[in-house]
């Protein structure tokens, strides 16, 4: 890892002074991260640079105490990172404090400065640079021959104070990195309050750039900001605004259609197959009609996701009894899932394969069979209307198909002729007079409804 | 006197306080059998005589109740049980457990019992409390048989209770002594002509009376036959199959249970009120024509018949319409109920039949369980279950199979007898023989493998697993295989490497393995192909599909035409084959995870490390002493430089499968058999045999370990083939599988490793730490993997039901989401 930092305010070196490392000398440094070596390239009148190189452990990096990495094969000893940013606060600590006992004056100025980073991720560093006053020119560095990497050989030019130069490198380096080396922990914020001081807080991406510096780190985020609102004396909703959404987005229309189709084919009884993150579960357990409802998934993940978000910890034990969370999977047969009233597959068909559909049909209309099940899923006829969506793309990266009405109506209507329900369609959301609604929902019911 | 009681039972004691039943109960049964009411306040309460702690004892001795009946295990309740409320709650136990409930009572006078209770310091309740006791008992007597107790034993006085001995009695379905050979033949329905057709095509004489009419048949050798059950209704000659299959049952020459048919017939019989449908009024059309003597005889023989038998040591079980593993040899009016009539999902189909519930789908158990009911147009396996109704009445078949050989003998109708309701056609849904259950993966599961005995596979593991397959993988029904991970051979204590195949040898040489072969590690993706005639599949180690529709059948039917042409369908008498393979070139599968890391971190390198140069070699030369650094630094450029070369060699541009190679190296499986006992060399030889440019070839070379001029040939050929940047090699027993040693180990190359440990691992300070690793886990998980994956495709040839196989390969990935060092 390298980081070159150039002036040619004059005396050029001067820079000696106001970082505290002489010229004329190489000096090493064992930081955390690994070894700092400070030497100048060039020291003359007219143009000083000096070369922060820092030569990282690969096998300590890996096998060290509390090491979250565990690929050899890594960029943490060539890119520009958390590793540079530890390496940079502590060889340079008093200049990036803006102290300088020989050059008290200079240290305050801002001075003609060109900084150079020959490999880093360089996706925001023109949008998070800029507004600081930066000239930024990057030269992407190619993958391949037909590639450009992530990476780029990035040159920062500007007039600026170094103290501040250094702060805006100890903060931005993590964040364009996107990735820290080590856990974040709370007093990672006051780091970030520390060298944010006096330009983040005006920072038009400040929100980005707390949630990417610590890791995304939801709680810590919202802390941060905050506290940064404190300091600026503003409104922290101020801040925070851009996280409300201004409509009542598809997911909840999804969710209130749902749980309507629930109440009127008078279910007590409810399977929600394929929870998640427990969203729908939480709409049905704000209706006290709901009285048995069971949230399926077949990733462990999510289920404990959903136990923590459904707060099933000081759940009063009237509501948690009414909840079951278990892990299960729609293509193997659960007897587990017998004698429910209705079941909700809401946005789950599309997650698997088409010939595994088969199975899925087996284990929900064949061994769970509830008198009423519910299935939802994209209209692709409607993703033209999306404008954020290419052309041609799925809605989710992990969607397996999206179907059109007329595949969605064959699909079910062959479940239903071949497990003896009946099916009617519901469009929900907006709906377009030509490519209908964006989500479709059939409701299969069997036997007696009343 | 001698107390008969089933040998699976609920044996409740019932007398006063002080009546003896503990002494009794400790006398005659195991401590673990005795659940005592005073045990249990003990338990909950601390003290034995606590009576606020009644309902809680019970709450408790019951759950323990019905964990030993689950089990199969006879239980003695030590309790006074002098209320019918109390006895009640423990026939209704038994019930829900399908076991008889037995009574013992010890009608003790009172003036022992009050004697007894006065030598206790502990029974301070007062003689009011024992003649409640026995107030209560003497009213119960008489309606004990009544209350449900299928066997009631009254000990009246206290040499009654001391002379007292218990006997067992086996259950009236309990037939394991009875080892077989058998025939066992489907619903017959009074087709008599289609029934003699078959005995004779079994190889049995018949025996006739003077009249002419078979009686008897006397089976080959030392065979039994044995009927599943409805002999009557429909067909044209009720009394003839009846007299027939009388007749051999009396002499011993066949078994016989229940079928609903004769059930119903012996209600009717009798004059009961029944509705006389589905062919039951031909049965009694013909029964009127008979002699009331052969009416009252086969009224008799019908009512006489057990609804289920357990044969053959537990292996083989014969139930009407079928019985779920909990069922067997058990005893209760639901067991009953479930053999003559099956269970059903309460709907009914578009004819007014009822749905019947596909409990055969669900079947797990070890017995095969044959059975009828049912009609179908073939029989079947599924899960080891046979249903044997092939609709002779209807002008379908009247089927036997021979068991254990599994042979299944068929004989058509003469003519359709009887109109069926309903198409002799199974309805498309409930035709799912494979269907796997969710009990068959998830949780603490121990698999017993023929190689390596119990592999236990942890649920946190299976949990991992069940996301991957559910949402990944491909259909199990083409998903037979997963390959196992394979360790890399001893860490090297040479000073430049870490890996050698001098260990390799060294290791097979000190296991008793002389002969090893040696194959070049392509460095592809290890790929699983199985080829049908028609169909297949091409999935990775952790089954997911290779390739999107439809390059994946593009390549099935390249490798189909390469079977084909070398003839091999004919040769493996198969229509199916299964290879293990690798795939080339490594970026056709591995696109993501090359651009993601391993070209990124080339490109981060190469942009940083010649500017790094650069800036020492100007400090340098400005007389700043930077020397030692600038030297690493050059050093590790080179290293940059190395890894760089070494990841590029793996990635060759394709389009579509122009460029994808595919390199088999063995013959897993075909049907039938399996193929790890053959040598190597023979399936190399083999897939050898498959042309087209779409295979490569896998070079190999066979070492003598014991052998040292073989030794250094093969340590040659290993430096030959990693000098350029291969991959290296792996190592396996020449022979094949060999118990409890590696199948094969890898020996990969110097600067192949760069890629797997990073470019600088070279460097001497770095490889002496790398050389600390633990290769224990890794090789105990692949003697683990590979026994499952063996017994995935033992069970595979043998055609066991999916869920026998899907659970070995669900094994192996479940067991693969434990955290190794992912660089071995």
């Amino acid at each position: 890892m390298l980081l070159t930092l150039t002036t040619t305010h004059q005396p050029a070196t001067d820079l000696g002074h106001l970082l505290h490392k002489h010229p004329d000398r190489a000096q090493s440094f064992s930081t955390s991260s690994g070894t700092a070596h400070v030497f100048y390239p060039r020291a003359d009148h007219e143009e000083c640079t000096v070369a922060l190189l820092l030569e990282v452990d690969p096998v300590a990096l890996v096998r060290g105490p509390g090491s979250t990495l565990t690929q050899y094969v890594n960029d943490r000893p060539y890119a520009a990172g958390s590793l540079l940013t530890v390496a940079l606060g502590s060889v340079f600590r008093t200049a990036m404090n803006g102290r300088s006992e020989s050059r008290a004056e200079l240290a305050d100025t801002p001075i003609p400065l060109k900084i150079n980073l020959p490999a880093l991720p360089h996706r925001l560093v023109e949008r998070l640079f800029t507004p600081l006053g930066w000239d930024v020119e990057t030269r992407p560095i190619p993958l391949d021959e037909h590639e450009e990497s992530r990476y780029a050989d990035v040159t920062l030019t500007g007039t600026v104070k170094l103290s501040d130069a250094l702060k805006h490198l100890y903060v931005l380096l993590p964040v364009l990195d996107g990735s820290k080396h080590y856990w974040v922990a709370a007093d990672e914020v006051d780091k970030l309050l520390r060298a944010g001081e006096g330009w983040l807080a005006q920072h038009p991406d400040r929100e980005l750039i707390t949630t990417r510096y610590l890791a995304r780190k939801r709680p810590l985020v919202v802390s941060a900001l905050a506290r940064l609102a404190e300091v600026d004396e503003v409104e922290p909703e101020e801040l925070d605004n851009a996280l409300t959404e201004p409509k009542i987005s598809l997911a909840v229309q999804r969710r209130d259609a749902l749980v309507k189709q629930l109440k009127e084919a008078r279910a007590s009884k409810v399977l929600d197959l394929g929870c998640g993150g427990g969203a729908l579960l939480k709409a049905l357990l704000e209706q006290p009609e709901f009285t048995e409802i069971q949230g399926v998934d077949v990733s462990a993940q999510a289920l404990q996701v959903a136990e923590r978000k459904l707060r099933l910890d000081r759940m009063s034990d009237r509501q948690r009894e009414r909840l079951t969370l278990r892990q299960s999977s729609l293509t193997y047969a659960d007897p587990a899932l017998q004698g429910y009233d209705a079941a909700v597959l809401m946005e789950v068909v599309e997650h698997l394969d088409p010939d595994r559909l088969p199975a899925l049909e087996n284990c929900v209309f064949g061994v769970a069979r509830p008198r009423t099940v519910l299935v939802t899923t994209p209209n692709v006829e409607y993703n033209v209307l999306f404008e954020t969506l290419p052309e041609g793309q799925m809605r989710h990266s992990d969607h397996r198909f999206e179907w059109t009405r007329a595949e969605f109506r064959a699909w079910a209507d062959g479940v239903a002729g071949r497990r003896g329900y009946t099916v009617r369609y519901l469009p929900i959301g907006p709906e377009d007079a030509e490519r209908g609604a964006p989500t479709q929902l059939a409701v299969f019911t069997v036997g007696d409804t009343n | 006197m001698e107390l008969k009681i089933p040998d699976l039972c609920l044996v409740v004691l019932v007398g006063a306080s002080g009546s003896g039943k503990s002494t009794f109960a400790r006398k005659h049964f195991l401590p673990t059998q005795i659940l005592s009411s005073d045990y249990f306040r003990g338990l909950v309460a601390d003290d034995e005589n606590d009576q606020s702690a009644s309902g809680d004892a019970f709450d408790v001795l019951h759950y323990v109740a019905g964990k030993r009946l689950d089990a199969g295990r006879t239980t003695v309740i030590d309790a006074t049980n002098v209320q019918p409320g109390d006895r009640a709650q423990l026939i209704e136990i038994a019930r829900r457990h399908n076991v008889l409930p037995v009574a013992i009572v010890l009608d003790t006078p009172e003036e022992v019992c009050l004697a007894r209770n006065a030598r206790r310091p502990d029974r301070d309740f007062g003689a009011h409390v024992v003649r409640r006791h026995r107030t209560a008992l003497r009213k119960s007597l008489k309606f004990l048989g009544k209350e449900g107790f299928k066997k009631v034993h009254v000990l009246r006085s206290q040499s009654e209770v001391d002379d007292a001995t218990i006997g067992y009695e086996r259950l009236l379905n309990d037939l394991r002594h009875e080892t077989g050979p058998f025939d066992v033949i489907g619903d017959v329905h009074g087709c008599r002509a289609e029934l003699e057709d078959l005995l004779v095509e079994l190889g049995y004489e018949l025996v006739r009376d003077d009249e002419g009419r078979a009686v008897d048949a006397v089976p080959p050798g030392n065979r039994r036959a044995a009927f599943v059950g409805d002999l009557v209704d429909r067909g044209p000659d009720t009394p003839g199959v009846l007299r027939l299959v009388m007749g051999m049952v009396e002499s011993g020459h066949a078994f016989c249970v229940c079928g609903n048919h004769e059930q119903k017939l012996v209600r009717a019989l009798r004059g009961r009120n029944v509705q006389v449908k589905h062919g039951l009024a031909e049965s009694l059309a013909q029964l009127a024509a008979e002699p009331e003597d052969f009416r009252r005889r086969a009224e008799r023989f019908c009512d006489g018949l057990v609804a289920h038998y357990v044969l053959d040591g537990g292996d083989l079980v014969l139930a009407h319409a079928g019985l779920p593993e909990r069922y067997h040899g058990r005893a209760s009016a639901r067991v009953r109920s479930f053999a003559l009539y099956g269970d059903t999902t309460g709907e009914t189909d578009e004819y007014g039949l009822p749905v019947r519930y596909p409990w055969a789908n669900e079947y797990r158990g070890q017995a095969m369980v044959l059975y009828g009911h049912t009609p179908t147009p073939e029989a079947e396996w599924v899960n080891n279950t046979m249903c044997l109704d092939t609709g002779v009445v209807f002008g379908g078949k009247l089927t036997a199979l021979r068991y254990p050989e599994r042979e299944v003998v068929s004989v058509a109708a003469h003519k359709v007898w009887y109109e069926p309701v309903r198409p002799l056609v199974v309805p498309e849904v409930e035709r799912e023989p494979d269907v796997l259950a969710l009990t068959d993966v998830l949780g603490r599961r121990t698999i017993e493998t023929a190689h390596r005995g119990r592999v236990t596979v942890r649920p946190e593991q299976a949990a991992s697993a069940l996301e991957v397959m559910s949402r990944f993988a491909i259909d199990p029904h083409e998903l037979l295989y997963l390959p196992p991970t394979m360790a890399p051979t001893a860490t090297s204590r040479r000073p430049d490497v870490l890996e050698h195949p001098e260990d390799a040898f060294a290791e097979y040489r000190s296991a008793g393995v002389r002969e090893v072969i040696c194959e070049e590690k392509h460095m592809g993706s290890r790929a699983v192909v199985l080829v049908r005639r028609e169909g297949g599949a091409i999935h990775t180690r952790t089954g997911r599909a290779f390739f999107a529709e439809p390059l994946g059948s593009e390549l099935l039917s390249r490798v189909r035409d390469a079977v084909t042409g070398a003839g091999l369908w004919d040769e493996l008498d198969t229509d199916w084959l299964l290879f293990d393979a690798e795939l080339l070139p490594w970026n056709a599968k591995a696109t993501g995870l090359i651009k993601e890391q391993y070209a990124s971190v080339g490109a981060a390198a190469l942009g940083v490390l010649p500017p790094a140069v650069a800036a020492l070699t100007a400090a340098r030369d400005r007389g700043v002493d930077v020397g030692a650094l600038l030297e690493r630094t050059t050093s590790r450029l080179a290293n940059a430089h190395g890894y760089s070369a070494a990841y590029q060699r793996y990635c060759w541009p394709t389009s579509g499968l122009d460029g994808v190679r595919i390199a088999p190296f063995q013959l897993l499986a075909a049907a039938g058999r399996t193929f790890h006992d053959r040598p190597h060399t023979w399936h190399l030889d083999l897939v050898a045999r498959l042309t087209g440019d779409v295979f490569t070839q896998t070079r190999h070379l066979v070492v003598d370990t014991a052998d040292e001029a073989q030794v250094a040939a093969g340590i040659r050929w290993w430096e030959e083939l990693t000098a350029g940047g291969g991959e290296g090699m792996v190592v396996k027993p020449l022979a094949n599988l060999v118990p409890n040693v590696q199948p094969g180990v890898k020996v990969r190359g110097r600067e192949y490793l760069r890629i797997i440990y990073g470019p600088d691992y070279t460097e001497p300070a770095n490889l002496e730490r790398l050389r600390q690793r633990g290769l224990g886990k890794k090789r105990s998980l692949a003697l683990r993997e590979y026994a499952l994956g063996l017994e995935a495709l033992e069970r595979v040839a043998r055609g066991e039901p999916l869920w026998r196989v899907h659970e070995c390969v669900f094994a192996v990935l479940a067991l693969e989401s434990e955290p190794v060092d992912p660089r071995l």
